[in-house]
């Protein structure tokens, strides 16, 4: 699932600073269940809004709604009514909700998340990165753990001259990538597979060959 | 046969080779490498020119090149694949060939992490293992890094790369350092050897295999300036093994900067007569070119061959 944190409240509060009525849209999709923009999160922020800005002597009134998903029209098309006669929309999605609402309001519309990266839990509390997103999937070459994005270089014949004990150069908080791929290979009896050398990748599947998009013909309506 | 340097000449013949390293400035005047390069010129037979070691922002590895073999020293240039992709790693390679330099070290390059400018970008388009397999494909098959034919003038550089026995898996290093070796690496320079012990089982696995009859392995050694330096090395810095005894042994020294050059010294000889399977040293004497001189001399390593290429 896509991870995101909120921004510090001031933040947030700058952005709509001039705004006597707002939205919060939450989501009830990934950062629901990350913690950081759900309905409880969207409410906990609507009243600490009106508070700070109670207290600064320029009240602001607040409208909230949990949409099932902010990432698909069907759900955004129904904040419609809610959104009518606000001076700003607050949106607790990823970006990726953030935009849509910005594509389908005429309306100041603003992110209350920092949108981070995909991966999943560890324990309650604690997110992980785990994909990049780079397009060409090379896990089955890697014994399941990427090397793209858990390696702080993307080293694909790894590991680097940094390596030690465990850990990556960066930081002693952070597993070296490419020690558990060899901890993980050498346990399946494949260590053979490491001695060859992984060519340059092909990028251009990833962000760098331009906005993406996906088509499946077969499930289109229409 | 043909060389492709003249560091590659000397390792040819059998010789035990000597490269040091200059680093170039933070600043845009050549004068303070130029005078190192004056002072290293007879002692070494290459030296390495850093490229933005730990990313902290310096003049670049190939324009410094240019100042150093001005001087009579010929450089190996050194590239990272921190700071640029393929684009810019062949254009600089093409560059670097038209203006005089003939080695190149490949490597990752220190994560900015730790450099001047944390909120840069990382590139990583290649890894190093793949940096050597590009760039002796370029030089053997005439080609550029996407498969393209180099029609004419490919660069023909003698391409090192570097090895680490002292990061972690230890059990893999070597298996690296043949990867390295299968995808085109020619000579090694290691990574400065403080832990006498593991270098020597690092090199009993790779005589093992025999990858020493296939590439010129060169022994890092760093004169350090005082106990401080060892503790900062032992414990700040991630792949580095520097034992207590060495660290207590500069602490009670005398004068800390003379035990310094004796170790690296007694280290120079003891690899020499004892470590079979290496072909030279690489001495990088951080900030502190000057000791070399005196280093080569007392290991019985100079004068330095002449090597002029045909
Ligand atoms: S290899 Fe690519 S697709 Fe697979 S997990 Fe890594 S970044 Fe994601
Ligand atoms: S230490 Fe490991 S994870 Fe970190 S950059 Fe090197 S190989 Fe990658």
């Amino acid at each position: 699932m896509i991870i995101a944190q909120q921004k510090p409240i001031k933040d947030i509060a700058a952005m709509v600073s001039d705004c006597r009525k707002v939205a919060l849209i939450g989501c009830a999709g990934c950062v629901t269940v990350c913690l950081s923009g759900g309905e409880k999160e969207t409410e906990i922020l609507a009243s600490a809004m009106r508070m700070m800005r109670r207290l600064e002597g320029k009240p602001l009134e607040t409208v909230t709604f949990t949409a099932t998903r902010q990432c698909d029209p069907e759900y955004v098309d129904a904040l419609e009514g809610l959104v009518k006669d606000v001076d700003a929309v607050i949106s607790l999605a990823c970006g990726v909700g953030v935009q849509y609402l910005a594509e389908r309001f005429d309306k100041w519309v603003v992110p209350a998340l920092n949108t981070n990266f995909i991966g999943g839990s560890r324990v309650h509390g604690v997110w992980e990165e785990k994909c990049g997103l780079c397009g060409d999937c090379i896990l089955h070459k890697t014994g399941g753990i990427c090397p793209i994005i858990r390696c702080s270089k993307s080293i694909l014949n790894g590991p680097c001259g940094g390596s030690q004990y465990g850990k990556c150069e960066i930081s002693k908080d952070v597993d070296c990538a490419w020690q558990l791929i060899y901890d993980r290979m050498k346990k399946l009896g494949r260590l053979d597979k490491l001695m060859e050398i992984q060519p340059a990748k092909d990028w251009s599947t990833s962000r760098d060959g331009g906005p993406r998009r996906a088509v499946r013909e077969d499930v289109m309506i229409g | 046969m043909s060389h492709y340097s003249k560091l590659h000449k000397i390792l040819d013949s059998g010789q035990f080779a000597v490269t040091a390293e200059i680093g170039p400035p933070k600043h845009a005047s050549a004068h303070g490498i130029r005078h190192h390069a004056h002072m290293l010129k007879n002692h070494v037979d290459a030296t390495n020119i850093t490229d933005c070691q730990t990313a902290i922002v310096r003049m670049s590895s190939i324009a410094s090149g240019v100042h150093i073999l001005d001087c009579g020293i010929e450089p190996i240039v050194q590239m990272t694949c921190r700071d640029r992709n393929r684009i810019a790693m062949q254009s600089d390679l093409l560059g670097a060939y038209s203006l005089g330099m003939r080695n190149v070290l490949c490597l990752s390059g220190d994560h900015q992490k730790f450099g001047n400018h944390p909120t840069s970008k990382n590139v990583y388009d290649v890894d190093s293992m793949q940096l050597i397999y590009l760039l002796r494909r370029m030089r053997d098959e005439k080609k550029f890094f996407s498969g393209e034919e180099i029609k004419e003038h490919e660069p023909r550089f003698f391409i090192g790369a570097v090895a680490n026995p002292f990061a972690d898996p230890f059990e893999y290093r070597v298996d690296r350092l043949e990867k390295k070796v299968e995808a085109g690496a020619e000579f090694i320079q290691t990574q400065c050897i403080f832990d006498m012990e593991r270098f020597e089982r690092f090199m009993e696995m790779v005589r093992a295999r025999g990858i020493d009859q296939r590439v010129y392995i060169l022994a890092g050694i760093t004169p350090l300036k005082g106990w401080r330096a060892a503790k900062y090395l032992q414990t700040g810095v991630s792949g580095m093994l520097v034992p207590d005894s060495l660290v207590n042994r500069l602490k009670n020294a005398q004068d800390q900067k003379r035990e310094g050059i004796e170790v690296a010294i007694e280290q120079i000889k003891y690899i020499r007569e004892n470590v079979k399977g290496v072909h030279g040293v690489h001495i990088m004497a951080i900030a502190w070119e000057e000791v070399v001189p005196e280093i080569v001399e007392r290991t019985g390593l100079f004068p330095r061959p002449k090597a002029d290429l045909e």
